[in-house]
């Protein structure tokens, strides 16, 4: 069976919503236009005014609003029409969701669950193609989820809907049409991914390939390019970029050696940055054969123009480049 | 004595009201005796935590309230227990009123683990049920405060919310993103501006544009009041809160009042503004002593009373400030407690790869289920 990333978060929110009076879905546009990009398609119709709610281009309100609910013992789901106008209500997110269960000594849990694309879209510049999993991965207090599937987005956005803790969803605006195989156990009602666990979606050999979200795709494009010159990539979908699944990685880095990683975000302390920290601090850095490299976007703000843009994102070349020259195969 | 007695407050300045509260007030003597000891109460913990700072035992940032008083107590004085509060960092009073006992404020201060977010929070951060902090980002807690205010109406628990923010917090953007949703959407919430004159050593006149806060809700009914008079405030709140509670939305409360010690501990106080004018509010505007000539001059309260209520209010911070000095901070093996309400992170980091840290869950995480 097949199924978009789309109707996999759409059906994932329906069945939450059904499962929980209190969850609750408030964003612009999620309503009555059925969300700016339908994630929300029909929910609006489904439960009404009181639980799926249309906000005014007030970021910064609406996001305190819903860390507020939460508080307050409800369970919101917070859509940002993309990440990018989530840095309006950062100190919200930080500042409010994060951290006040510690600060409270435990009292007050903040069960909210802040969602929306992220990362690179095409043709929109600077302002609007950018991802923000280092920055959210960075704190305590934060659950972070990159997903990458259909299989992912359901399971996961199920599991942050039921998580208690503040959880980032962040989504791939370009996945969002793709349809992807399923099975029937991903369809069933109950079907909910551990948070914090990668997956590894192709096992290999000669390299690890580890990445999140659309880095995913392109990472599974180049193992298919690769095995033609007899290299056999492992390719790790690390689902959560907090907590960061090190044991999945490390496990896979002492059967291959070899490490690359993937992400369409800068390289300047990203999530390739600190796998390779963590990966020099353990035990498993004596297992490298060579050095760890990364592929990432460019240190370069999002240009508008196709050909510049594309030379700032990582394409499967460039992971069949990096991945040659790690292990000299010409 | 009176049972009860009426006074007359300042008149209250509306905007967008064609009516507003009564400006007679009737108050019974046991509440009246109830007022004067929150009032004192507050103002002697303050004064605890005054001299604390300065023995460099309380660390950090401290925003007194001394001064403010009548404005948390009166807004107490018409809640119903499903009523929720959130404030700003100026935040040991409404605590105390909220139902910590000082010494559950003064170990807070203190860093230790009787305190009441077990030395975790400190000054800014302090919480306990229907209370949601002491909030240290100015003007945050006031779209949080519409979020909790959505939370009563969603659940229909029949609660409204209080949200407090200073004059300075009243020119942040995100307070008025947070009017406006609270009306479009009818939210049962009160705002309160407490004016005390200065954000940090900015006077009002030099931060707004408007200095009426109690109009710069625009479309939002608003009230002013004398927050150096705690019937007024009460009977405001009352008025306030009858509207929320009626579905009419939010309304929001400028309580006119005004702060005695400076920002912070940090700050004197006297740069920005006179000893002479510090002084003259003492003398003719004291939230405590004008509220005492009242209860005197009415016979609800004998000076001998209102001095049992003193002693017994020193004795109880005194021995407060003791118990609280006393305790010890919570061990290090609470250091990476209560991160997650479930945790999922493998190991907690300390300070270098080698250390790690056990993460552990001791609060009652009100949300988990």
């Amino acid at each position: 069976k097949q199924l978009t990333v789309r109707d996999a978060l759409n059906s994932a929110i329906d069945e939450e919503m059904e499962r929980d009076e209190r969850v609750f879905l408030m964003g612009e546009e999620v309503a009555q236009y059925d969300g700016a990009y339908k994630i929300s398609r029909g929910l609006w119709k489904k439960y009404g005014d009181k639980r799926v709610i249309d906000t005014p281009i007030t970021e910064m309100g609406f996001g305190g609003i819903t860390v507020g609910a939460a508080m307050a013992g409800l369970r919101p789901i917070c859509e940002f029409m993309t990440f990018n106008f989530s840095m309006q209500a950062i100190d919200q997110i930080i500042n409010s969701a994060a951290k006040t269960l510690y600060m409270s000594a435990g009292e007050v849990n903040v069960p909210i669950v802040i969602r929306g694309p992220n990362g690179a879209a095409a043709g929109v510049a600077a302002q609007h193609s950018q991802c923000f999993g280092a920055w959210y991965s960075h704190c305590p207090g934060l659950k972070v989820i990159s997903p990458y599937s259909s299989e992912d987005c359901r399971g996961l956005l199920k599991a942050a809907i039921r998580d208690p803790d503040p959880v980032v969803f962040l989504e791939n605006e370009i996945l969002y049409g793709i349809p992807m195989d399923v099975s029937d156990e991903v369809m069933s009602k109950d079907f909910v991914v551990p948070i914090g666990k990668a997956k590894i979606e192709r096992p290999g050999s000669s390299v690890t390939l580890v990445s999140h979200s659309r880095g995913v795709q392109l990472c599974l494009e180049a193992a298919k390019e690769l095995s033609g010159s007899g290299v056999d990539c492992e390719v790790i979908n690390l689902r959560s970029l907090r907590p960061l699944d090190m044991e999945t990685v490390e496990k896979s880095l002492e059967k291959t050696h070899h490490i690359v990683t993937v992400e369409q975000g800068w390289a300047s302390s990203g999530i390739g940055a600190e796998i390779s920290a963590r990966i020099a601090e353990s035990k498993s850095f004596f297992f490298l054969d060579a050095p760890i490299l990364r592929v990432s976007g460019a240190d370069i703000p999002m240009p508008y123009a196709k050909t510049l843009e594309a030379a700032c994102l990582p394409q499967p070349q460039d992971i069949v480049r990096t991945v040659k020259t790690l292990l000299n195969v010409k | 004595y009176s049972t009860e007695a009426t006074f007359e407050t300042k008149p209250f300045k509306l905007h967008k009201l064609e009516e507003g509260p009564s400006t007679s007030v009737t108050i019974g003597r046991d509440e009246a005796l109830l007022l004067y000891r929150q009032m004192q109460t507050i103002r002697r913990m303050e004064t605890a935590a005054g001299n604390l700072y300065k023995e460099k035992a309380i660390r950090g940032f401290c925003h007194l309230y001394s001064g403010q008083e009548a404005c948390a107590v009166g807004m107490k004085a018409s809640m119903i227990s499903a009523d929720s509060v959130i404030t700003a960092y100026r935040a040991h009073g409404w605590t105390y009123l909220m139902g910590v006992s000082p010494v559950g404020v003064l170990a807070e201060l203190l860093g230790r683990k009787g305190g009441c977010a077990r030395g975790k929070g400190g000054s800014m951060h302090m919480y306990t049920k229907n209370f949601y902090g002491g909030n240290g980002i100015v003007g945050a807690q006031v779209p949080l405060g519409a979020g909790i205010g959505f939370a009563h109406k969603y659940k229909g628990d029949g609660g409204i919310n209080i949200s407090l923010y200073g004059d300075g917090a009243a020119n942040q953007g995100q307070l008025f993103e947070a009017y406006n949703m609270a009306k479009l959407w009818n939210l049962p919430c009160i705002f309160v501006c407490e004016n005390n004159g200065y954000g940090m050593g900015t006077s009002a006149e030099r931060a707004s544009a408007n200095t009426n806060y109690y109009q710069r809700g625009e479309y939002i009914p608003g009230i002013w009041v004398d927050g150096m008079d705690v019937l007024a405030v009460r009977e405001a709140t009352r008025f306030a809160r009858a509207m929320c509670a009626e579905g009419k939305g939010p309304v929001l409360l400028e309580t006119a009042t005004y702060r005695y010690h400076g920002h912070s501990m940090s700050d004197p106080g006297t740069s920005y503004r006179t000893r002479e004018e510090i002084q003259e509010v003492r003398q003719s505007r004291d939230p405590i002593t004008s509220f005492k000539d009242k209860m005197l001059n009415s016979n609800l309260a004998t000076a001998e009373e209102l001095k049992q209520i003193d002693t017994s209010v020193r004795e109880e911070i005194d021995k407060a400030v003791k118990a609280s000095k006393s305790d010890s901070e919570i061990g290090l093996d609470e250091l990476a407690a209560d991160i997650y309400a479930v945790n999922l992170e493998p190991v907690i980091r300390g300070v270098t790869s080698l250390d790690t840290v056990k993460h552990v869950n001791i609060g009652s995480r009100v949300n988990l289920n």
